[in-house]
């Protein structure tokens, strides 16, 4: 200790105001003053990362929302048997077969379709707009041209409504309901606007009777996409679309991933070829989701002859992306679950194999769900590897089976956000999005349920 | 039948024969008191269930690996001389005319009397295979079954049987990770080598204008492919999301793990976290329709031209994307630092921020780094943001606020657009996409490594 004596610091124990001793003291304001800004820097960024969260869901939310309730014009609808002349539905005689009678009615249905349906609409208008029979070409941008199909729908299912009046509520055209909702500005001069001046006065005039009015938008969810009628435009083909290829991740990726991690974890010897195998899982978890989309593009589509733009391939992807993510997530789960279990089951004389299956594998069954569900949400929101199989093209039919054609949900989102019609896609686009966060919200909620629920700390 | 329902049949017939080994086992043991059984019932059902189903699913497989070729191979030998005599791709578009007249696709017009006579011929032979393999798969399976029934007795290790082939099975599904790889590594390496075929890997690699026209049928009119401008933006645009995400990340996951109080943590963890879940398409449209125009503004307010899809844009959400990336990652680290150190520091009369700096910082910092490289192997391959916000304009610039493109946007663009499979202007999507590849496996090696050791060191 001697030796330490001419030290500065042992000055100060020794009781005496030495210069360090003051030097330190003189230091402390700046030091706490920076111990405070430190700090706050600290607060500030977790707030203004806690403030960008709500941002994003606000923004959101609120140009979304309005999406869920369309305008939408009620009409009294005459079918009027003059313009609806057709035969008899046909039906089905006894000694026919079923090929004849199915091409009986596919002639009755092709007879329909050339009838003009839309007549029906502008007649019912001309009766609420008495000056609109001078304008037909005006009239006909009221009501969205997808009508006219449901309007032949309802014949097609049910001849007996030819020659009466039905009162209906038909969606308006994908401009009324943007200048109703104000989505485009008002004092824009007339070259401008996407309507002509006096649509948009009867579109004023009828919201005023009460005959337009903002009803919840069925559309959106049950209809698939469509180009002509934008009004129409609708999200169930990318749902369905999504489904089939969540149908074919949860088969393909779940139960692959969590056998190969058992293998892994349970049973592969330690050697170099486990480790390269674990090496490359924690890779493929970071690939960029694109480089799958390539391999989706060569090896699906360029060598298996698998249907472009269908869900079966893009399941396909989406699986192995998803597979290193569920391998993963079910290891550390089967790593936290104790050795005594295992070696209690052994030394009962239950082979590797028994005692993995009856008592390991019950146990880790919640962490595997949660594991499965957060991959399954992951792949849910994937975009950049279906637009290279092709998902990108436009489809307007609800997909029957995993091999049609098809869009996804996120897909959706990006082919609506590029619609030249801006003003009615934007809040149609975020509308969609909310319809994804909203489904992508409750597969973590129910990981995190399970996770609390049956939680186990050994 | 189709193969689909091959396998609905094969399905229902393991169940049947699972049933049929119980049956039989029980009845062995009934016969033979003074023997025990080696194997639980079960295990004998699930023996006789494997037994039937599974050789007549390795000729399913088999068969359909290889039927299509021998088909293939018989139809072209009827073909006319003149026609089998030409070039390999126009022998494929006449194989595909022929396919299509087989199968009712499409009408194709003015089909030929060859063309008829192939189609029916091919349709015939299909129809023959169908039948050959649905007979070949019933007869195997009838003999696997009724041998593996004969089979059972007391001895008969079922058990161990049905073990190992569940075995195979879970080595197998590991696998697939591996074959994943080299998929991904195989078809674009192929791919590479037939776009290298039209553009020297040296114009590729260090060409300094991207402009890859349209397919063209001539080969002087081949436009450029550069990749420099295009690397030029990748790099832009995660130096940007960088600049946003190290500061904000790192001092959230400083603010969490040492000063915040446990029910400020508890919840801000998770809710920051929301924005790792939230798809990337969701932050491109809020790029494009939010952040672009309000940077816009900002830009003008200031006098500076920005325009609204830009590598600022993109680059600023790619930032707000990956905050949670590094900050989760970083927590961890921090958390992982001995408690030791940090009361060692604070004993010696530090501040807690003087302890942070210059004692759990450094201690830490090769985590850190760990997880700043993973997250910028993030931004390097992320694709939705840069597709919407970026502007795609493939131009040499170092001007933040101008629009830039990037790999995974070209990727994107060469693919989806009307380009011809094999032109080089699709081909080069599979070149970008190997650059990529190299570029993200690389940063994540070295990061998992750095990671592992650092793990390691304080376990």
């Amino acid at each position: 200790m001697t030796t330490l004596t001419e030290t500065p610091s042992n000055k100060n124990v020794s009781g005496q105001p030495g210069a360090v001793q003051q030097k330190v003291k003189a230091s402390l304001g700046r030091r706490h003053r920076q111990e405070k800004l430190f700090r706050g820097l600290g607060l500030s960024a977790v707030l203004i990362s806690l403030g960008l969260v709500a941002l994003l869901f606000i923004n959101i939310f609120a140009k979304g929302l309005p999406a869920f309730w369309q305008s939408a014009i009620t009409l009294d609808i005459y079918f009027d048997p003059a313009i609806i002349s057709i035969s008899d539905k046909p039906v089905q005689q006894a000694a026919e077969s079923d090929n004849d009678f199915r091409k009986r009615h596919i002639e009755w249905q092709t007879e329909i379709g050339f009838i003009n349906f839309n007549r029906l609409i502008l007649e019912s208008l001309k009766q609420i707009l008495p000056d609109g029979a001078a304008y037909p070409r005006d009239l006909q941008r009221i009501v969205t041209s997808g009508e006219r199909f449901a309007l032949r729908d309802m014949v097609v299912k049910d001849p007996s409504v030819i020659g009466k009046t039905l009162r209906l509520k038909l969606l308006t055209d994908a401009n009324i309901d943007v200048w109703l909702k104000g989505n485009i500005d008002r004092s824009l001069p007339d070259h401008q606007q996407q309507l002509s001046a006096r649509v948009r006065q009867w579109a004023d005039q009828l919201a005023e009777q009460g005959r337009i009015k903002n009803s919840f938008s069925f559309a959106l969810f049950m209809n698939p996409d469509s180009r002509s009628s934008l009004a129409s435009a609708g999200l169930a083909g990318a749902f369905m679309g999504s489904f089939y290829m969540m149908l074919v991740v949860i088969i393909l990726a779940v139960p692959m991933g969590v056998a190969a991690a058992i293998y892994l974890e349970e049973f592969a010897p330690k050697n170099k070829l486990t480790d390269l195998v674990e090496v490359n899982i924690n890779n493929l978890a970071a690939v960029p989701s694109v480089v799958f989309g390539l391999l989706g593009a060569s090896v699906f589509i360029g060598w298996f002859n698998l249907p472009m733009s269908a869900p079966i391939v893009g399941g396909l992807v989406l699986s192995l992306m998803t597979l290193p993510t569920v391998i993963i997530a079910t290891r550390s789960t089967l790593k936290a679950i104790p050795p005594s279990i295992r070696q209690a089951a052994l030394g009962l004389g239950a082979s590797k194999m028994q005692a993995i299956f009856h008592h390991v594998l019950p146990l880790a069954v919640p962490g595997i769900l949660t594991g499965a569900i957060l991959g399954i949400a992951q792949a849910l929101g994937e975009t950049a590897p279906l637009l290279l199989i092709g998902m990108k093209s436009f489809v307007a039919s609800v997909p029957g089976s995993p091999f049609d054609q098809s869009t996804a949900l996120p897909v959706q989102i990006f082919l609506w956000q590029g619609n030249e019609l801006r003003n009615f896609f934007e809040t149609r686009t975020s509308a969609a999005i909310i319809v994804l966060l909203c489904m992508m919200i409750s597969l973590n909620a129910l990981a995190i349920w399970l996770r609390k629920k049956y939680e186990k700390r050994w | 039948m189709s193969n689909l329902s091959l396998m609905v049949v094969l399905l229902a017939l393991m169940a049947i024969a699972y049933q049929l080994g119980m049956v039989r086992s029980r009845k062995v043991a009934a016969v033979n008191p003074g023997l025990r059984m080696h194997s639980r019932p079960h295990h004998y059902g699930m023996m006789v269930g494997l037994w039937a189903v599974l050789p007549a699913f390795f000729i399913l497989l088999a068969w359909n690996w290889l039927a299509p070729g021998v088909i293939q191979g018989m139809v072209m030998a009827q073909l006319p001389p003149e026609i089998a005599a030409q070039g390999s791709n126009e022998l494929r578009v006449v194989m595909r005319r022929i396919a299509n007249l087989a199968g009712n696709f499409g009408v194709v017009s003015d089909a030929q009397n060859w063309e008829l006579a192939a189609a029916a011929y091919l349709q015939a032979l299909n129809n023959t295979s169908k039948l050959l393999l649905t007979g070949i798969m019933a007869a195997i399976a009838a003999a696997g079954l009724l041998a593996a029934i004969r089979n059972i007795n007391p001895q008969l290790r079922a058990r161990h049987q049905v073990e190992r082939a569940m075995r195979v099975l879970l080595v197998l599904c590991s696998t697939i990770a591996i074959l994943t790889t080299i998929g991904i590594v195989l078809s674009m390496v192929g791919e590479t080598l037939k776009f290298f075929s039209f553009v020297a890997p040296a114009d590729f690699f260090f060409g300094t204008t991207w402009n890859p026209r349209f397919s063209t049928v001539g080969v002087g009119e081949q436009g450029s492919f550069g990749l420099v401008p295009l690397m030029a933006g990748t790099m832009m645009i995660a130096f940007i999301a960088m600049l946003v995400a190290i500061p904000l990340g790192l001092m959230v996951a400083i603010y969490l793990a040492e000063y915040a109080p446990a029910k400020l943590r508890n919840t801000a963890k998770p809710v920051i976290e929301v924005l790792a879940g939230i798809p990337t398409i969701v932050y491109g449209f809020f790029a494009l329709v939010t952040v672009g125009p309000f940077l816009r503004d900002m830009g003008m307010v200031i006098g500076l031209d920005i325009r609204a899809t830009s590598a600022l844009t993109a680059g600023v959400v790619m930032g707000i994307m990956i905050i949670p990336f590094i900050s989760s990652l970083s927590d961890d680290i921090i958390t992982q630092v001995p408690k030791a150190m940090r009361d060692g520091s604070l004993g010696l009369g530090a501040t807690k921020s003087e302890t942070i700096r210059k004692v759990v910082l450094p201690a830490a910092l090769p985590g850190i780094v760990g997880a700043i490289l993973l997250a910028v192997s993030r931004a390097i391959g992320e694709t939705m943001i840069v597709v919407l916000a970026a502007g795609n304009s493939p131009s040499l610039t170092a001007n933040p606020f101008e629009a830039v493109s990037t790999v995974t946007v070209t990727i994107v663009n060469q693919l989806t657009g009307d380009n011809d499979f094999a032109s080089p202007q699709s081909l080069v999507a599979f070149a970008l996409g190997l650059t990529l590849f190299v570029i993200t496996l690389l940063l994540n090696v070295v990061a998992l490594v750095i990671v592992r050791k650092y793990r390691e060191q304080y376990e």
